[in-house]
């Protein structure tokens, strides 16, 4: 019986040398059994992946995001290359100063010069949008890492120290939740502009992800709190394993796929902050462009030239569109009790 | 319940002062000072400035008085709009970011809940997987991109609606701002909603409501939404703190006179009373907002005890 090896793969690998995904892995195969949907064998990963990739949407969804990311890495240059222009290079010509709509030239005629068309300095949109998307990719995923680092730590340390310094490091985080931080982030940006236009990117990092770790901080806990009086941890501390390397090593291995999909969702999340930090004048600023402040630029003059906004936003909306999917399938993917609600 | 009210609200007062010792602290800290523009100022007029403001005296005396006022809901008189206290200010702008957020709450409560109920009656079918597409693009598509894109269509395009200003509560001006400003909470209220919904739909006193005989329009509105809209409450109370932030990029696309435009500008323009008149009072609503939620959990859901 295939599913007797499986259910005991746990106790055989509950020494201090093995401890790693495949926990989770067994456990889930368990239960995977029973309901009779997957063979045996598989690992945890890869069957997520699996269910990930049968997931329509979700992997339409990932090849999109794969798509426009690669765009944002190597569009500017490509553009650059090619036109020999960089993304915020105005022209010379008086004439060509203008906002041009897409596909057209100075004279109305079809050109491919321009695909979304020039803002109102004659700058072209296309490169404008793509090296925008490597702002808004990259402040979204240093603060996801960044939140990622702090509520991985903090609630697996809570979760696994438990009593007294769980319940101080718990009504930390309520308090933090309940205090309206945007309101102080909105101040501390407007009030402690960075010196540098590099700078202030840094300091989106730095608030973005200070305030984002909050969730992550209380799943992981959770995670760590249900782990934490399995016998492999029990193992790996009668033989002596240091307290942060049992957390580490042996306890965060095991949560990472809530972890995954938190910081999947997150990504969205401080994505769509960065932006509306930007649109109000406070995040990235000039000559650095991204999606929100190339937006907010666009709406001052929506009214005559509609795509200056339309193609930064539209961009934006289908990336967070597709992350948001992505986040879901792998939520799915990877914890096929929640699909059956 | 009592105890537990009145201890929530012995926190508030520790809260409320960590937020505005941090603001304070950080307008302080920050370098220039509200009234260093593009002039150079002569030392002498300099000196009657900081005189004037109080800023000649040290720090914890400044700090002390900014306690005071707070602690009796006087924040002083604003430095950028001159003559007119904090609290006229408050007052004038309030009724706008309340009705907007009030309207903008209501709609998408009504929606959400709704297309949620739906979408967990009929799982799995065409209805469902539209309102969570529905739903997932109210999540993505960020306000101050629908926001102008909805002027774009009913204000320029259309003539339907004013594009900016506020013409009172009850009047079209307030239709694009509440639509843009609700259309997250739609979503996330769908999505709460639907799965709230398909857990308590499974359970046994629904069916033990359907075998008595029951319509359905009984069990649903009896029974179901009671338990099923659990999540939705305890949403609501970050909703109001998400519902403040929205309304700073509404107010703005729109050209609203409410509390977040003040805010915004009162940050760029260093109004320090201002400022933190407006933090306060926000912390304040955010706070006791999350207390009423957690009451309302008990009175909804009998099981909850405190």
């Amino acid at each position: 019986m295939p599913e007797f090896d499986d259910q005991t793969k746990p106790r055989v690998s509950d020494t201090e040398l093995h401890v790693g995904p495949e926990y989770a892995v067994a456990e889930r195969d368990v239960s995977e059994i029973v309901s009779g949907e997957v063979e045996v064998g598989t690992s945890l990963w890869r069957d997520a992946w699996r269910r990930l990739v049968r997931n329509r949407l979700a992997a339409l969804g990932m090849m999109i995001v794969i798509v426009i990311a690669l765009a944002c890495l190597v569009g500017p240059t490509l553009i650059e290359k090619a036109s020999g222009h960089p993304y915020d290079f105005i022209p010379r010509d008086a004439s060509l100063t203008k906002a041009f709509p897409p596909f057209r030239t100075a004279g109305g005629q079809f050109s491919w010069q321009h695909p979304m068309g020039t803002d109102t300095a004659g700058r072209d949109i296309l490169a404008r949008v793509l090296s925008g998307g490597q702002i808004s990719l990259m402040v979204a995923l240093i603060a996801t890492i960044v939140s990622l680092l702090i509520g991985v730590t903090y609630g697996a340390t809570a979760g696994y120290i438990g009593g007294r310094l769980d319940d101080l490091m718990m009504r930390i985080v309520d308090v933090l939740y309940s205090l309206p931080y945007v309101i102080i982030v909105i101040v501390l940006l407007a009030l402690l502009p960075a010196k540098t236009p590099f700078g202030q990117i840094i300091e989106l990092f730095i608030a973005l992800g200070a305030v984002s770790w909050l969730t992550m901080a209380r799943i992981v806990r959770g995670q760590v709190m249900s782990l934490k009086n399995q016998d492999f941890v029990l193992a790996a501390r009668a033989t002596g394993v240091s307290t942060p390397r049992i957390i580490f090593r042996h306890l965060i291995p095991n949560a990472l796929g809530p972890v995954i999909v938190y910081a999947t969702l997150t990504i969205p999340t401080v994505m769509l902050s960065e932006a509306f930090l930007s649109f109000l004048g406070l995040g990235v600023r000039p000559p650095r462009v991204s999606w929100g402040s190339l937006a907010a630029e666009g709406a001052q003059s929506l009214a005559v030239y509609p795509w200056l906004m339309i193609f930064p936003g539209v961009t934006m909306a289908l990336m967070l569109f597709c992350l948001n999917f992505v986040g879901d399938g792998l939520r799915d993917a990877l914890d096929p009790q929640m699909k059956k609600q | 319940m009592l105890r537990f009210i009145v201890r929530r609200i012995v926190i508030i007062i520790p809260m409320l002062f960590v937020v505005v010792s941090l603001t304070w602290a950080l307008v302080r800290l920050a370098p220039g000072n509200f009234y260093s523009g593009e002039k150079k100022i002569a030392p002498a007029v300099e000196a009657n400035l900081r005189e004037k403001y109080g800023l000649d005296k040290p720090w914890y005396v400044q700090y002390g008085k900014v306690l005071r006022n707070i602690g009796r809901f006087d924040f002083g008189t604003s430095l950028r709009y001159e003559g007119q206290s904090v609290n006229q200010i408050l007052l004038r702008a309030l009724p706008v970011s309340a009705a907007l957020g009030f309207t903008a709450y209501l709609l998408a409560l009504i929606v959400g809940i709704t297309m949620g109920t739906l979408a967990a009656l009929k799982q799995n079918s065409w209805l469902d997987s539209s309102s969570m597409v529905i739903a997932m693009l109210g999540i993505s598509i960020p306000n101050f991109v629908l926001g102008p894109l909805l002027v774009l269509l009913f204000s320029l395009t259309l003539f339907w609606f004013p594009p900016a200003l506020w013409n009172g509560f009850l009047s079209k001006s307030i239709v694009l701002p509440a639509i843009t400003l609700s259309a997250i909470y739609v979503a996330y209220i769908a999505r709460l909603t639907r799965s709230g919904m398909l857990e308590v739909l499974r359970s046994d006193y629904i069916r033990t409501a359907r075998a008595k005989g029951l319509s359905e329009w009984q069990v649903v509105t009896r029974h179901a939404l009671r338990g099923g809209l659990l999540p939705v409450i305890s949403f609501s109370g970050p909703a109001l703190a998400f519902l403040i932030t929205g309304t700073v990029v509404v107010e703005k696309i729109f050209a609203l006179p409410g509390l977040g435009n003040y805010f915004i500008n009162a940050c760029f323009n260093r109004d320090e009373p201002l400022i933190l008149g407006i933090v306060a009072f926000i912390a304040i609503s955010v706070l006791v907002f999350n207390l009423l939620v957690d009451i309302s959990y008990a009175v909804i859901d009998p099981r909850i005890k405190y």
